[in-house]
């Protein structure tokens, strides 16, 4: 099969990608095309398959129709052994940080340079340090995943995912659970590691702060399928009435919990 | 879950890491941690279950024996019976316990807070990290530690018999060399080996497949242990006839 024609800028492209977890149709036809170098913010409701589609972005799960492409290669069509070139150009933050357990702050945020096997145990540990010090986290290498709070896991998983400086970067929820002050800090991070290393940025989130001063595009995934994509001021300020609930937070009889 | 289906994805599971020990470098680092954790860790309990089992075997064996006055035959039975049987399998039902079980519950967790993605994410394939240090600490570790649990329960029936049933020694230990032979120790170590294998393949399976949430953790471990318990005891059976057909005695 052949790449379907994409503008050259084009990093990735999904394409019909449909995917049934269980009974539920989670992605009904999900077309989108996020271009190089740009910063894109997917919004939608809680449950309504945005980390599914990131996880499809970067080969963790497979479309059951569909295809997504990075660059030239449909990554429907690549088994896990062939996806790992393609992921030593990819970060992805979860939205729970996902720390490894059995090693340190400092050993994880180390781990994708060391996997790398090129690069010289000193120049880990001072990039290490660096990285910390980047996510406010300096002196933090020794600490486990278990001694730190919910924030700062979510912070040195941010400083593991972006350490190697990956082509595409993907947010899970990066600013969830995080105090303001934090989550701004956050934010200028994402714009920051997007502008100076020309990084493509995925970015999941609820935080309709987080998506205007981090989105170059926004993207509203509604029953399965892209409802909607614009640059910020177009969809936050938009007058269609899904988009207008979701983005001023606006619920109606059908959504009461009790 | 189907018994097929089960058998299926650890036939997969075997057949990956067969061939990752081929493809990829072996992670000493990580192998020795499993070797300090199934290995090390567990000597403790491999010692009181040999030990005990050796001596309950030597003291049943001579209050049966006396009355034939066979007691000088005790030594033999309790040393066959260590190798061929009780060494292997009662060590394997401990580690089983002990490893088997820690194997799912660190897996199931590692996959439910995507711990296993992120492995993936990061361009590592998680069974060339994750399960060939565990498979290889195992089947290094378990004969070693059926070798001690058959060598603590002979030491520990020679003492019951000899200094609490006065048994004379000299009889008990000449019949023991005279009948015991190396390929008893053999089958108990060959036993051992798989045995060893049968315990990972199915803790690290159970732990890779769990269900989400807290109860997927529970069930995983819960049946790592149960499984492996049940195939460890009806492969015995089969490996008993084949290797005695091998190894007769």
């Amino acid at each position: 099969m052949t790449a379907p024609e994409t503008k050259p800028e084009a990093l990735i492209r999904l394409v019909g990608v449909e995917k049934k977890l269980g009974a539920q149709n989670v992605l009904r036809g999900v077309d989108l095309e996020i271009r190089k170098g740009e910063k894109m913010v997917i919004i939608g409701r809680s449950g309504g398959g945005k980390s599914v589609l990131l996880k499809h972005i970067l080969g963790l799960m497979q479309p059951d129709a569909g295809q997504v492409w990075f660059r030239d290669k449909d990554l429907a069509q690549l088994d896990e052994e062939e996806m790992v070139p393609l992921r030593k150009e990819t970060g992805m933050l979860f939205q729970n940080g996902a720390l490894f357990d059995s090693l340190s702050v400092g050993e994880n945020v180390a781990f994708p340079l060391r996997e790398r096997g090129d690069v010289p145990e000193k120049e880990i540990e001072s990039e290490v340090t660096r990285a910390l010090k980047i996510v406010d986290l300096p002196g933090q290498e020794n600490k486990w995943p278990s001694e730190l709070s919910g924030g700062m896991r979510k912070r040195v998983a941010l400083a593991r995912a972006a350490i190697s400086r990956p082509a595409l970067m993907l947010y899970d929820e990066p600013t969830s659970g995080l105090d303001p002050v934090v989550a701004d800090s956050i934010n200028k991070l994402m714009v920051r590691l997007g502008d100076e290393l020309n990084m493509t940025s995925v970015i999941v989130t609820h935080d309709m702060v987080s998506a205007r001063e981090v989105g170059d595009r926004i993207a509203m995934l509604h029953e399965g399928r892209i409802y909607c994509v614009d640059v910020p001021k177009v969809v936050l300020e938009s007058s269609d009435p899904i988009v207008k609930r979701f983005v001023n937070g606006i619920s109606d009889a059908s959504d009461a919990i009790f | 879950m189907g018994m097929v289906q089960i058998s299926g994805q650890i036939v997969f599971l075997f057949q990956d890491v067969i061939r990752c020990l081929f493809r990829y470098r072996i992670r000493l680092g990580l192998l020795i941690r499993q070797i300090d954790f199934i290995g090390a860790k567990s000597v403790p309990v491999v010692i009181i279950t040999g030990g005990f089992i050796g001596a309950v075997f030597a003291a049943q064996t001579e209050f049966q024996f006396k009355d034939l006055g066979l007691s000088s035959g005790v030594g033999p039975v309790v040393a066959i019976a260590m190798c061929r049987e009780l060494g292997p399998v009662l060590c394997a039902l401990m580690i089983a316990g002990r490893v088997g079980s820690a194997m799912a519950a660190e897996l199931a967790t590692m996959k439910i807070t995507e711990q296993i993605d992120a492995l993936r994410a990061l361009a590592v394939y998680p069974t060339e990290y994750l399960i060939v240090p565990r498979f290889l600490g195992m089947i290094i570790s378990m004969p070693i530690l059926v070798g001690l649990a058959i060598l603590c329960g002979i030491m520990s029936g020679y003492y019951v018999a000899v200094h609490i049933l006065d048994v004379p020694g000299v009889y008990y230990w000449n019949n023991t060399v005279k009948y015991t032979h190396a390929k008893d120790i053999w089958i108990g170590l060959v036993k051992g080996f798989f045995f060893g294998l049968i315990i990972i393949m199915v803790g690290c399976n159970k732990g890779l497949h769990a269900a989400q949430g807290a109860e997927g953790v529970g069930l995983a471990t819960t049946e790592a242990v149960v499984d492996s318990f049940i195939i460890v005891l009806i492969a015995n059976f089969f490996f008993t006839f084949l290797l005695n057909s091998l190894l007769p005695s």
